[in-house]
């Protein structure tokens, strides 16, 4: 299948891989995976006091597509509020990759990691 | 034989996740050779047509019944959950947790001192985590009621990560030796 150019700059040069201290409270960590095709994606969000995410990492174990999509995220989302965060849609992600159909669930699972990310990090604030 | 029988019925197996594989290839072998085409050369385009319909049908069976995710994702299936197709199904983050430090472990190997025990091991953990799951399906299966097909369904996603990080761990193997 052809990737578009968008997602092979993403596959090629990911922005932002790497770990965040899950323990750290002002770290909110998002874990997802897709059963089907076994991809696994681990997305974390670092946020300020004010609730304005400052910094945002990934691991994605998957195809180009997921690499891409979650790559692009922690792109999008420093400097948004969490309300902001949690408001990106897969249809942005997949619209901005040039995503074929079969690659849609691909910007589900980035979605459904950003979701998560801020969710933990509510839990863990207590609000 | 009718190919609107499910591949246990056409088989002659009973619907269950533990078949007995001898008997399964026995079958196979049995059901080959009365289709086999130079049986049919002197019958009619139609008939040819139709023993085609018959291998194609016997060959995706066999291969379903053989492996054992495959098996147990046909027997939910005919329950009415495709887990091989479903787009997102929401999954322990322990286990998630779990697989992203396999992966990574994977991605290190090359790395390792020695690479070809450090996958030999990981492929170990693999099967390892593996049987406890399959022992879950499977008593799950039997039991008709919602609650134990979904319990069912989710060991068989779970068998489905580990089965993706198996293939991973051959594809290294290959790629290293």
């Amino acid at each position: 299948m052809a990737y578009s150019e968008k997602v092979i700059d993403h596959y090629e040069n990911p922005r932002n891989v790497g770990k965040m201290d899950a323990a750290d409270h002002s770290v909110g960590t998002g874990m997802v995976g897709a059963p089907a095709c076994g991809d696994v994606m681990r997305l974390q969000i670092k946020v300020s006091d004010t609730g304005v995410i400052e910094d945002a990492k990934f691991k994605t174990y998957g195809c180009g597509s997921a690499i891409a999509s979650s790559s692009l995220v922690t792109e999008w989302v420093k400097g948004m509020t969490l309300d902001q965060a949690a408001e990106l849609k897969n249809t942005q992600i997949a619209d901005e990759l040039a995503l074929p159909p079969v690659k849609i669930h691909c910007s589900v699972l980035a979605e459904d990691a950003i979701k998560a990310a801020v969710a933990d990090y509510k839990q863990k604030q207590g609000r | 034989m009718d190919i609107k029988q499910n591949f246990f019925e056409f088989y002659g197996l009973p619907e269950v996740f533990d078949i007995d594989l001898g008997l399964l290839s026995q079958r196979h072998l049995e059901l080959q050779k009365k289709l086999h085409p130079d049986r049919f050369a002197h019958l009619s385009d139609q008939e040819r047509r139709l023993s085609a319909q018959y291998t194609a049908y016997l060959n995706e069976g066999y291969a379903t019944l053989r492996a054992s995710l495959l098996r147990a994702q046909y027997l939910l299936k005919l329950q009415g959950i495709d887990t091989h197709n479903e787009s997102s199904a929401p999954m322990d983050p322990a286990f998630l947790m779990q697989q992203m430090e396999l992966r990574e472990r994977l991605e290190d190997a090359p790395q390792h001192a020695d690479p070809e025990a450090e996958l030999a091991a990981l492929g170990e953990d693999v099967e390892q985590m593996m049987a406890p799951l399959q022992a879950e399906f499977c008593s799950q299966i039997t039991v008709p009621a919602e609650a134990s097909l979904h319990a069912a369904a989710a060991a068989v996603r779970k068998m489905q990560f580990l089965d993706k990080l198996r293939r991973e761990i051959e594809r290294l193997e290959d790629d290293l030796y």
